[in-house]
């Protein structure tokens, strides 16, 4: 047994460590191999190089079409999760703490209900609300917003757990702060943590979306790489392994940002006794 | 541990101090038959209290008393469920916590973690439209009031517990706000600190003339530092009086047995004479005869007397000795006496209890 009591030998850290990196790693090694080869037999470039070829751009148009409404829709997402879901948690916190198992179950609920569910009840809203503001791909935000809704849920309230958010609150209103200025300069420069967590995954959520934008014909990332793939197999693939970079990166942003600011210090003094 | 200690500093003799040299007369605060409800429950019974203008008053009680929730009506923290709140004459029932222009301490620490120290003492400044040069000059004055003016820069988690009331106390005052309002703010620290804060937030109150509402379960912080004091009981107003009157003339048996230590033994009433162990003392108020149990200080009884005891305990309190004594009829007595006394457990004594009038209550 070593010091740690339950951890596992070195050893055994090393296998799970190489078992597990394995089955991530071989199928990304596997298409960024794919990527690199010539039909002709050897390796080449001309994949890669072909994205910026004028003359393939025709076929591309799909997937950069989708990457941009991916974008706006990320941007969106995030922006309902600010806006919509944090100031709702806030308020269930500070307001209604009895609703809190209550609102945890809701917000938890979309992991368990499949896209294709959630696409048959969506899909008469859509219809209204194609009525109302169009049928612009940015509109699946709303989906978005329910989708992201787990993950950003855990995010803030971790960060909400964190801090005195009643004293904090009291306090500020007691010093004349209104409720716009403890929100936005006690609550959120606390809560930064959480709310970028929440941000970050929210982006990498709706980057990797294709069901709900498949079943209600709107052009996203992915679906626009399956559209794609029919003539060009190999831009996909250089795509897949593009966006999984970029969210690999998201993902070591959140990590970064939860570990080593001066904010991760700031948190200890809540629960700090007396001097 | 990066905090320096908690040395008192004392108050700076300046008249550069803008807070100083603004020291006001303070405002008038009234509860006028405050009642609050949560849910079926009441828990304050129509609290009537009239503080004066720059008077610093505990309510002081047990827990679940009232006491926070009358604070926290007074805040604008809690609706009352009937009665009004006066700031300065001026109903303020329906008035938001943020425009009652008070300063609170909490009990939990309270400064905002992002901001450092200055910029926290200046936080209700800035929320009341003083620009950020002016706010941060003031903060600093207030920081130099409780005498943490060196740590301007500091982050609050840089700062030991003692250090972080402090700083909640000046950004409480730096905006000279009508009532100030402590919610037990000494509860958290060590004692030594706790007795030290209790002092500099006395004479900083009495130096600048804030009209002060302090809310504590610890007899002698409010023994020590109030003008009067409120003894709360389930939701009520028991007794308000100097620390003096509570002390020597409590008009209930429960402020009786709340404020300061009491022997609690058994008497006889008969004609406003309570007979106590044989001894005879006078009654406060107006009690029925018969049967009751009398309420003793440790101070009223001496070593040396007709009644015949055996020592159960005896503590050494550093300039005096207190020691429980147990009479040959059963009651339990505590008497305080010279610390050259030393007694020893099981030793037999006598006693004898000071003619000083005193609270009895009827036996049930």
């Amino acid at each position: 047994m070593n010091a740690a009591g339950m951890a596992p030998a070195r050893l055994t850290r090393w296998i799970i460590g190489v078992v597990v990196g394995g089955a991530f790693l071989v199928p990304l090694v596997g298409t960024f191999l794919y990527t690199l080869r010539d039909p002709a037999g050897g390796v080449t470039l001309a994949h890669w190089a072909s994205l910026f070829d004028p003359a393939h751009a025709a076929t591309l148009r799909p997937i950069l079409l989708g990457l941009g409404n991916s974008l706006i829709l990320a941007l969106v997402t995030v922006a309902i999760v600010l806006v919509v879901v944090t100031p709702t948690i806030i308020l269930v916190n500070l307001r209604f703490p009895a609703l809190r198992r209550a609102f945890e179950f809701v917000a938890l609920l979309p992991i368990s209900i499949p896209a294709i569910v959630l696409v048959v009840g969506l899909a008469p809203i859509y219809l209204q609300i194609g009525r109302a503001l169009g049928t612009g791909a940015w509109t699946l935000a709303f989906a978005y917003g329910i989708t992201v809704l787990p993950f950003a849920y855990r995010a803030i309230q971790a960060s909400l757990d964190a801090i005195d958010l009643r004293t904090l609150t009291e306090a500020a209103r007691s010093l004349g702060a209104g409720w716009p200025d403890v929100v936005l300069r006690v609550l959120v420069p606390n809560l930064r943590q959480g709310l970028m967590a929440a941000s970050l995954i929210s982006v990498a959520v709706v980057l990797g979306e294709f069901t709900i934008a498949s079943l209600l014909n709107k052009q996203v990332l992915q679906t626009g790489m399956v559209v794609v793939q029919k003539q060009d197999a190999f831009a996909p693939a250089i795509f897949t392994l593009l966006s999984l970079a970029f969210v690999f990166v998201l993902l070591l942003i959140i990590g970064s940002v939860n570990t080593g600011s001066p904010g991760a210090r700031v948190r200890k003094n809540t629960t700090r006794k007396a001097s | 541990m990066t905090a320096i200690d908690d040395a008192p500093r004392g108050l700076p003799r300046t008249a550069d101090n803008a807070l100083l040299a603004e020291a006001g007369t303070g405002t008038r605060v009234e509860f006028r038959g405050v009642v609050k409800d949560y849910g079926p429950t009441r828990v304050l019974h129509g609290i009537d209290l009239d503080i004066r203008p720059g008077e610093f008053v505990s309510l002081l009680g047990p827990s679940g008393c009232g006491k926070t929730t009358a604070l926290r009506v007074l805040a604008g923290l809690e609706q009352a469920s009937g009665g009004s709140v006066l700031l300065g004459g001026q109903d303020v029932s329906g008035v938001p916590t943020n425009r009652r222009d008070i300063g609170m301490v909490f009990q939990a620490y309270s400064l905002f973690p992002h901001l450092r120290v200055v910029d926290n003492a200046a936080f209700g400044l800035r929320r009341r439209g003083v620009g950020r040069t002016a706010a941060t000059r003031r903060a600093g004055d207030a920081l130099d009031l409780v005498g943490l003016g060196h740590l301007a820069d500091r982050f609050p988690h840089q700062l030991s517990g003692g250090q972080q009331q402090r700083v909640a106390l000046a950004r409480a005052l730096v905006t000279e706000p009508r009532v100030l309002l402590l919610d037990e703010p000494l509860s958290a620290l060590d004692a030594k600190v706790r007795v030290q804060l209790r002092d500099e937030i006395r004479r900083i109150q009495l130096r600048l003339g804030t009209t002060t509402v302090f809310v504590t379960h610890d007899q002698e912080e409010a023994l020590a530092v109030s003008d009067r004091i409120a003894v709360m009981n389930a939701g009520r107003i028991e007794q308000i009086g100097t620390p003096e009157d509570l002390y020597l003339r409590p008009e209930t048996p429960g402020v009786a047995a709340f404020v300061g230590l009491s022997s609690v033994v058994p008497a006889t009433v008969s004609g406003g004479i309570a007979s106590v162990l044989g001894a005879t003392v006078p009654v406060v108020g107006e009690v029925a005869d018969g049967e009751a149990e009398a309420f003793i200080r440790p101070e009223n009884v001496r070593l040396g007397g007709p009644i015949a005891a055996v020592v159960q305990e005896s503590t050494f309190l550093g300039s005096m000795r207190r020691t429980l004594v147990r009479t040959e009829q059963g009651a339990q007595l505590w008497l305080q006496h010279p610390v050259a006394e030393r007694l020893g457990f099981d030793e037999r004594v006598t006693v004898g209890i000071a003619p000083v009038p005193v609270v009895v209550r009827p036996r049930g």
